[in-house]
């Protein structure tokens, strides 16, 4: 029991980006696969909506190991954070704290703020920007740029690519822009 | 075949319970880490990627090869604007939502309902962009 106790309490980057940085000579090794989640949200366009789009036209079962590695992603959530529920969280730092607590997020338990992300707070045109122009943005950007956090942050730097350092510059430092000056202006 | 799907399953689960358990899917930890006010996600890049990196470079040294005896093959990207102007969006989305593609499936596994209108937003996002690709700049 002691090891589940131990996998229960937050696991610290040394531990998790290892880890997650294997993940790359792991699928190279299993079928020569390339690390990369963005693209299984147009695998999932191509399965359910191609609509004759072109770039939707594609045989997504030749992908299916992508679609089966985000299914692990959904179990492996379900594991973490239910199964493997630690008694105290890691700590936010207090500077965090502060500056949340001054955009009016008061509650800082769980993964997600309540204040704008949950069913009853959610439709504010503000709150509506954040969740689903957010999430509409992360899903056009990333089929744009042809990669996300993974595909380009890990697996394209780690493998010498110069345009994902390109785009893992660009989407960094476009997320500190928007965290620390448009946030604020959709939370007042 | 179907033990190498249930390998790519298991790449995926150990991949998202790793996310969960670091807290790489919490919007107050990327609220954070966009403050530079913590180190946990940077920790997390800075030893992911040389971590990616040595692995790779050992199956090149001892010519490694896939399970089924193929050479292993990286596929070099060729540039194009589509990196820069899908990265500047991407960015806006990620610091709203605090949520890139991988930690929006591990939220809803965690049982966050709500993480289904990002997703549900995420996939109406690639779709538009797949029908409007041959009138944007690349």
């Amino acid at each position: 029991m002691e090891i589940i106790d131990l996998l229960r309490r937050p696991w610290p980057w040394y531990v998790a980006g290892p880890i997650i940085g294997l993940t790359v000579p792991a699928l190279l090794l299993l079928g020569n696969k390339m690390l990369g989640i963005s693209s299984t949200l147009r695998h999932v366009c191509a399965m359910c909506f191609p609509a004759n789009i072109p770039f939707l036209k594609y045989n997504w079962k030749d992908k299916l190991w992508n679609i089966l590695f985000a299914v692990g992603l959904l179990l492996g959530g379900f594991i973490g954070g239910v199964l493997l529920q630690p008694a105290t969280p890691m700590p936010l730092s207090l500077k965090t704290i502060d500056s949340l607590r001054e955009l009016g997020i008061v509650q800082q338990n769980g993964i997600l703020p309540l204040e704008i992300f949950s069913w009853s707070n959610l439709f504010t045109w503000q709150h509506l920007v954040i969740v689903a122009g957010g999430g509409f943005l992360v899903g056009f950007g990333t089929r744009y740029s042809g990669g996300c956090t993974s595909g380009h942050g890990i697996a394209g730097l780690s493998t010498l690519q110069w345009p994902s350092l390109v785009a893992t510059i660009l989407f960094f430092a476009s997320g500190i822009v928007t965290a620390n000056f448009i946030l604020p202006l959709l939370l007042k | 075949m179907k033990k190498r799907n249930f390998l790519y399953l298991l790449t995926g689960i150990v991949f998202g319970v790793t996310l969960m358990k670091s807290d790489a899917v919490s919007w107050f930890r990327m609220q954070e880490m966009f403050r530079f006010q913590g180190f946990q996600i940077f920790g997390i890049f800075m030893t992911a990627v040389p971590s990616a990196f040595i692995g790779i470079f050992l199956i090149k040294k001892f010519k490694l090869t896939t399970l089924d005896g193929e050479p292993i093959k990286i596929a070099k990207k060729e540039f194009n604007w589509g990196y820069v102007y899908g990265s500047l969006l991407f960015g806006v989305g990620w610091g709203l939502t605090g949520a890139c593609p991988g930690p929006i499936y591990v939220q809803i596994g965690s049982g966050l309902s709500i993480s289904l209108v990002i997703l549900i937003s995420a996939l109406a996002g690639t779709w538009v962009y797949s029908y409007l690709r041959p009138h944007l700049p690349h």
